[in-house]
């Protein structure tokens, strides 16, 4: 065996290597994991301010507030994906490494979801209740939240890959990824709805998890092409 | 057949072709769009539910087609420059996008008119059609967004084929919504088991106009991808030779 | 032709739209002829610039 093979990390390494970096440098900088959080919780009150706070309102509205507070709070998040690395190098380190690229890449994306969509389902309850939600539509809209989460951080990392140091680049991506993003928002918060009038929730949840599965799959792909064009 | 191919993928070869074979599509499109559209509007008899509303269709169906084909061909061409590195397909992909957004942006807004009357709505937000062509709209806008945003032209090419690439998923939602979701727009009339269903006196002004546009929208495309090439190439030798024959003066 | 103009009660919508579509193809045709013109107007002007400094 000659020394350089036995030195380089295996496949599975490698990528949970990624992950555990991203997720205690979030840790190592709570405001990174906290401020989308803040942002999920500021949005969700505008809507009551603006619309007005009876119940009935907050009961209807509800489901569609906290998506679409969820789906920003994800796109602030997204631009900073790859920004730093891309700034201090690690970037070109990881697109010249012998690992796949879109294996590492589904790593950032998955330290993504767990920085960001994870911590914004298990902290939804606590909006969905000042909206009056029962808690049986709360456990549904954290189901679509969770599916909804890891499809956006899939599909957002291709947008992050696509305008790293771009001019304005969150504009751009919230552009790019909002088209994609849309049919998640539809049947995200139209599940809840009908969840919360007693209509059946299976259909939704399935195509949630079909989306799910087919941003899981593709997506790393997309972004490992995106991040070599971005990186010349 | 190669030789062929290869010669057409080259500059200066394509910029000269492409001005021949501009009239061979413009003036076929013009032709088949005026009898489609003469037919459509005074020759077809009024449909029995929806009157003379109808006669949108003669421009709905093309507008909303082409927006769909456009960009299957931005898509595909954006495909084939990023796996083939044909320069060539790039300047195809950038030039069909203004023309799919506006074909979307006709759909919609003939769609919306012909709406009014027949659904009693400007716009439907619960319907799949009509939301995802929206999106297409979207989905193009961000296509022209990026290319301007990125300076370096070959980085731009590569970077909006890739988002081509992974928005061409769009297409077939948008195609099959109104089979797999309820929706008010109706479903598939031509293509379809038993044929189409419609009288032969509505349907060949609507099958010329189809077909008229796709002419149309070839010739509009030859001309962009020209000039684009034009520009991409605006730095070297044929480009001097061809603007300033040889011998000539500045 | 009055019956024709009128469409039925529908003629706004039917003219309106036909006239839409006649006007975004135009605009597609003079937006590319523009285009192709100040391209042409530039490269001229970029080598004219270039060659007489020679």
């Amino acid at each position: 065996m000659t020394g350089d093979s036995s030195n380089m990390p295996d496949i599975w390494t490698a990528f949970t290597g990624v992950i555990r970096r991203d997720v205690l440098l979030a840790w190592k900088r709570p405001g990174d994991v906290l401020n989308p959080l803040f942002f999920f919780a500021m949005v969700s009150t505008l809507f009551p301010l603006a619309i007005g706070p009876s119940p009935e309102q907050l009961q209807f509205s509800g489901p569609g507030v906290v998506w679409v507070a969820a789906l920003l709070a994800t796109l602030l998040s997204l631009n900073s994906l790859f920004l730093s690395d891309h700034e201090d190098g690690s970037l070109d380190q990881l697109i010249l490494s012998p690992q796949p690229l879109p294996l590492l890449a589904l790593g950032k994306s998955i330290a993504h979801w767990l920085t960001t969509g994870l911590p914004l389902v298990f902290v939804s309850p606590v909006i969905a209740v000042t909206f009056q939600m029962p808690s049986k539509t709360i456990s549904i809209m954290m189901l679509t939240l969770a599916f909804g989460t890891v499809s956006l951080s899939l599909l957002g990392s291709i947008g992050a890959a696509l305008t790293v140091g771009l001019h304005r680049g969150t504009a751009l991506l919230s552009l790019l990824i909002l088209p994609l993003a849309m049919p998640i928002l539809i049947f995200g918060a139209r599940t809840v709805s009908l969840s919360a009038a007693d209509d059946a929730v299976t259909a939704g949840i399935y195509f949630l998890a079909a989306y799910c599965m087919l941003a899981l799959t593709l997506a790393p792909f997309a972004t490992a092409a995106a991040l070599r064009i971005s990186n010349e | 057949m190669w030789t062929w191919f290869h010669k057409l993928a080259s500059p200066p070869h394509f910029y000269s072709l492409s001005a021949t074979m501009i009239p061979w599509f413009a003036i076929p499109g013009i032709g088949l769009v005026a009898y489609g559209t003469y037919a459509g509007l005074f020759l077809a008899p009024a449909d029995y539910q929806q009157g003379d509303a109808f006669r949108i269709i003669y421009v709905h169906v093309p507008a909303a087609y082409l927006s769909m084909m456009t960009y299957m061909v931005m898509a595909i061409s954006a495909g084939i420059g990023l796996i083939w590195r044909i320069k060539l397909s790039h300047a195809v992909s950038a030039g069909a996008a203004p023309l799919g957004a506006w074909f979307t942006f006709l759909a919609l807004i003939t769609g919306s008119i012909w709406g009014r009357p027949m659904w009693g709505t400007w716009w439907e937000w619960g319907d799949p059609r009509l939301t995802s062509q929206l999106l297409m709209l979207f989905i193009y806008f961000g296509y022209m967004a990026l290319r301007a945003a990125i300076d370096d032209p070959a980085k731009a090419d590569k970077a909006s084929g890739i988002l081509a690439m992974v928005g061409a998923v769009n297409i077939p939602i948008i195609h099959f919504s109104v089979e797999w979701w309820s929706s008010l727009h109706q479903g598939a009339t031509l293509v379809r088991e038993g044929g189409p269903a419609m009288p032969v006196e509505m349907l060949y002004p609507l099958l010329a106009n189809i077909l008229g546009f796709t002419f149309i929208f070839g010739a509009l495309l030859l001309g962009r991808v020209r000039t684009e090439v034009l520009f991409r190439e605006r730095r070297k030798r044929w480009v001097r030779n061809l603007v300033f024959p040889e011998g000539g003066d500045a | 032709m009055n019956d024709a103009m009128a469409m039925g009660d529908y003629g706004a919508y039917v003219w309106s739209s036909f006239g839409l579509t006649l006007i975004v193809l135009a605009i597609c045709v003079v937006q590319g002829v523009l285009r192709h013109k100040s391209v042409l107007r530039d490269v001229k002007t970029r080598i004219r610039a270039m060659e007489s400094d020679q």
